[in-house]
This record gives structure tokens, sequence and C-alpha cells, in this order.
């Protein structure tokens, strides 16, 4: 063998080596966006989270008005940092939906208290069964919904102040 | 001081970002006909967890990966054929989710290569002796 040839398998060897140490210095993003944009939300009724607020059904998401859904958990410490963002949405008019993953009332309820209640309704998703449904990985997550039930939106991890104006304008404009 | 805030960083628990509803009860018992939980198994050791990313649901303690095998576990129960709980996961979260990915469009290589390598190898191999020979 002579020349090129020869430097071949090594040159190629260095090539594998680097784009692999490369993947294990700078990983894939670990967000699993969801497929179920542009699909309809999955046919689901959860029961009321707690006391004094309505469950959530996909019919309800199906109304002629577009919806924000917020799955979320009072165990979930990013969902603290997102409440205020949450209330200014719902103070835009924006109807906003809770999910409740693995959550008690009785822990729902402390949470509201201390961090404002957003939401018109909550559903309770204790195994959860919808999460998975929406393709949903994580709390908090957030999917607009336009008033045909259609998921046109995901937004994953806790919505910042810098969202909020986005996510207002993408479910007014939603129909 | 150094000393005490080790011993207190020996001592501390991570805040665990869980909630504290108990596993859903097909999370972590098996079903009782065991050839259901046969089927329920080997599914589950090839889908892959949402939050340990890199386990399957079978080895995941996450609430998320036991959430998904009580999943699994019920359809399975209910009379579906694995490979359509494989499908309905894949809809939401794409081929991502399974250890066993389908033959399409982006995954054709992973099934060739091992072929193609083989085809490579015996080229080489074959100009490499004849050389030899002669």
């Amino acid at each position: 063998m002579t020349g090129p040839v020869k430097w071949t398998p090594l040159v190629l060897f260095i090539l594998l080596g680097s784009a692999l140490t490369y993947g294990l210095a700078k990983p894939d993003t670990t967000n699993i966006r969801s497929k179920m944009i542009g699909a309809s939300v999955p046919s689901f009724t959860l029961p009321p989270a707690m006391p004094g607020l309505p469950g959530l059904a996909s019919s309800d998401l199906a109304t002629g008005q577009p919806h924000l859904v917020n799955i979320f958990a009072s165990w979930c410490v990013p969902c603290v940092a997102e409440a205020p963002q949450l209330k200014m949405i719902a103070d835009a008019g924006v109807p906003v939906m809770g999910i409740a993953v693995r959550d008690r009332p009785e822990a729902l309820r402390r949470f509201l208290a201390r961090n404002g209640n957003p939401f018109r309704a909550i559903g309770a998703d204790d195994a959860s069964q919808v999460q998975m449904a929406m393709g949903s990985s994580g709390v908090p997550e957030s999917f607009v919904v336009d008033g045909k039930g259609q998921i046109l939106q995901q937004v994953i991890g806790p919505i910042n102040p810098e969202d909020v104006a986005g996510i207002v304008a993408a479910v007014k404009t939603a129909r | 001081m150094k000393r005490l805030l080790l011993a207190l960083a020996l001592i501390a628990a991570p805040v665990l970002a869980d909630s504290d509803l108990p596993p859903a009860p097909l999370a972590d018992t098996q079903l009782p006909d065991p050839k259901q939980e046969a089927q329920a198994q080997a599914l589950m050791e090839t889908i892959r967890c949402l939050v340990c990313q890199g386990q399957s649901i079978a080895d995941s303690n996450a609430e998320l990966a036991g959430d998904m095998r009580a999943m699994v576990r019920e359809r399975i129960a209910a009379g579906e054929k694995p490979a359509a709980i494989r499908a309905w996961l894949v809809r939401r979260y794409g081929s991502w989710v399974t250890y066993d990915p389908p033959f399409d469009r982006v995954t054709w290589v992973l099934w060739a290569a091992p072929v193609l390598f083989v085809a490579a190898g015996l080229l080489v191999a074959r100009s490499s002796f004849r050389r030899r020979r002669a």
C-alpha cells in the first residue's frame, strides 16, 4: 500500500474519534418536542384536581375559543417561577386551563394560595396519562390550543417574562 | 468552617423534583398472566424513558417511567398488541422514544452499516491478500 491509501484508515479513525468526542462534549438537546403539534387534543376526561374548580376534558378545549393548556404540578419548582407569567397571561384575557400531574388537592390548594390562581379549570392527571397522550415529557409545559381543539404550539419548560407577549398573541390569533 | 460545610454537604439530601403520590398500581406490579407480563416486559425494555434519557422505562426509577410502565401493562392487559402501544408512543414522541428504531429514510444507515462494513472489509482483505501472493 502506498501514500494516501496507507493513511486512509488512520484519517478515518481520527475523524470518527473527533465526531464521537464532539458528540460527548456537546450532547444533543434533551428537550423532546411533542409530535402532536397540528393534531387534535387527544380525547380525555380528567376529574377536578381540587374542590372549587372544575376538572378538564378535551371537549372543554373545542368550544370555539382558543386556550392555553398548562401542564404543571405543585411539587414542581420551575412551576413556581412560572406562576407570575401565567397570571399575566390570564389577566390578558387568555383562558388558562391546568393539568395537574400526580398532585394532591391539599398541596395544590397551598400552591395556588401562595402563587396565585390563573386557572379556570384544573384536571387531575394522577398517573401522567394525559401528559403522555399530549406528547409532553415533563413539567411545566404549555400548549396553545385553537378553538377547534387543535394543538398549535408547545412551550417546554417555564414561561419566562419575555415569552408572555408572544404566547398571548399566539392564543389571541388562534381561532 | 470548611470542614463543617463538607460535613453538611455529606449529609445533605438533594431536593427531589418528585411528587409524593405513590406509584401507579401497575408501575411495579407484574401482570397475573405470565405471557402478558413477558410481552409487557419485552416492550418496556425497548421504550426509552423521557426523564432519564438513555435508560429504558424498565430500568428507570423516574416517576414518569413508572407511569409509562403502568400504561404499558394496562394496555397489554386490555388486549392491545405491543406494536400498537409502541406506535402510540412514537406518534407522540417520535422514533426517539423507541430503542427498536423503524427502518425509514433516516435510519436505514443503521441497518445497512454492518453489511456495508463487512463488504468493505472483504474488498480490503481481497486486495491485500492478492498483493501478498504476487
